[in-house]
């Protein structure tokens, strides 16, 4: 059995960098989605409203794991044989994240005072010119610690993709914990190396969420 | 796409997958509760406690809520065990869920505290009240119910979230899924039933858990006003 050494130390940062990528994977196509789907939940169209709901219930209810499995069978299902496990995490992490951060966009969006919106309203501005110029802006000052916040949370989220074979950070320690068999102190490493990505976006969340109530009741 | 769907392969497995449901719920029940004492009891010392037991508190909550559960789950399994600790799965997977949710109820509660008015303590203690009915009737008791919502959410992802323990072979719903679909070569069935098995559990949690917030917190609906 060999030792932990310096080769392994490597293999969990190379591990990390597709932690790191996946985490953007996830972070970009789940706040796209997110995005459009924040907007759903505040369509003036009821069955739009009612499918971005359903939509955020059947993610919020369902664990990521059990997504990680499903974009991975289901592709395979599909005839993709041999596509990356990368592509099933992607899939996965942008479901999982979408439907988290489509509610806290909702949320933020919706904290934009009412007299704003009707301000805009009374300048001429309607639908998609009202958001963009009026209310989005607004939002996206409130929106900013939150979106940072769960960041960390699509960071430490991404370990699951392990279990799809998706060589990352966390499967990274499990290999290397199974050539050498020493799992107090390989787990505890890759436990500090998350730590070192997910610690300063949380401090910065809070930072960001001290900044913005400055001068508010 | 001429994919042939089969459900009925998976009617066999029918009592094994509830067995997997049961043991998801009795392993969240007990993270739960135990996470609940635990957590309060850290928002307490992280409160009031001497400097070092906040800083000590502090270092706990931030270690936890920066990494993620997959790896706790390891840390308390294979670490346990190669320390000579030799701890079953469910044991060991209701110790690193507790560990884990027990930090994030420490914050929810702590912000609870925080919305206390130092006011009311001080008239609590006009009444001669000690320290602990001040901490147990003034501070603790409207601290959890103002945060009770969020700590409703917090315990419905404890659920979806013990999903992980499968990976140091607890025999929950989804550990039971991934023995099914390795039986059956029915993945996609097996993972869409455990999905909505799962879906149907987080109804049923959060049912349960406003069902005890309505029992708890009569007051509310007595004088039909939040605090």
């Amino acid at each position: 059995m060999p030792n932990f050494n310096w080769l392994h130390v490597g293999f969990l940062l190379q591990g990390l960098a597709w932690t790191l990528g996946l985490s953007v994977i996830a972070a970009l196509g789940g706040g796209a989605v997110g995005f459009g789907l924040a907007l759903a939940r505040l369509h003036r169209l009821a069955p739009v409203r009612a499918l971005a709901w359903a939509y955020v219930q059947l993610m919020q209810g369902t664990p990521l794991l059990i997504l990680m499995f499903l974009g991975y069978f289901g592709f395979n299902m599909l005839g993709f044989q041999n596509l990356p496990a990368l592509v099933a995490a992607g899939v996965a992490m942008t479901l999982f994240s979408s439907a988290y951060l489509g509610e806290i966009w909702r949320g933020c969006i919706q904290s934009v005072p009412r007299p704003q919106w009707e301000a805009a309203e009374c300048l001429g501005l309607e639908g998609w010119p009202r958001l963009r110029h009026v209310v989005l802006p607004q939002a996206l000052r409130i929106a900013t610690p939150p979106t940072v916040g769960f960041a960390v949370q699509i960071v430490k989220n991404t370990s699951l993709a392990s279990v799809v074979g998706f060589v990352e950070l966390a499967q990274a320690g499990k290999l290397v914990n199974n050539s050498t068999f020493q799992p107090f102190l390989v787990y505890a490493l890759v436990a500090g190396l998350y730590f070192l990505i997910c610690w300063p976006l949380s401090a910065w969340s809070r930072r960001l969420e001290r900044k913005l109530h400055v001068g508010r009741g | 796409m001429n994919y042939q769907w089969s459900f009925t392969d998976l009617l066999p497995y029918a009592p094994e997958l509830l067995a997997g449901a049961w043991l998801t719920l009795k392993l969240s029940a007990g993270a739960t509760v135990l996470g609940f004492a635990a957590g309060t009891a850290c928002a307490v010392a992280r409160h009031s406690g001497p400097r070092w037991l906040q800083a000590l508190v502090g270092a706990y909550v931030e270690a936890i809520r920066n990494t993620p559960l997959l790896i706790q789950v390891f840390l308390v399994y294979f670490g346990l065990a190669s320390l000579g600790l030799h701890v079953a799965a469910n044991g060991a997977a209701v110790l690193a869920l507790v560990v884990n949710v027990a930090a994030y109820t420490c914050e929810i509660v702590r912000a609870g505290i925080a919305s206390v008015q130092k006011a009311q303590i001080e008239a609590g203690e006009c009444l001669g009240l000690n320290w602990l009915q001040v901490y147990r009737h003034i501070v603790l008791a409207p601290a959890v119910e103002r945060v009770y919502p969020a700590l409703t959410g917090q315990y419905v992802m404890l659920m979806l979230a013990s999903s992980i323990t499968s990976q140091i072979s607890a025999e929950e719903l989804t550990a039971v899924a991934n023995r099914v679909q390795s039986d059956t070569f029915r993945a996609f069935e097996t993972y869409i039933v455990a999905g909505l098995a799962y879906l149907l559990l987080s109804f049923v949690v959060r049912l349960a858990l406003w069902g005890l917030g309505q029992w708890l917190f009569s007051r509310r609906r007595r004088l039909g006003t939040p605090l």
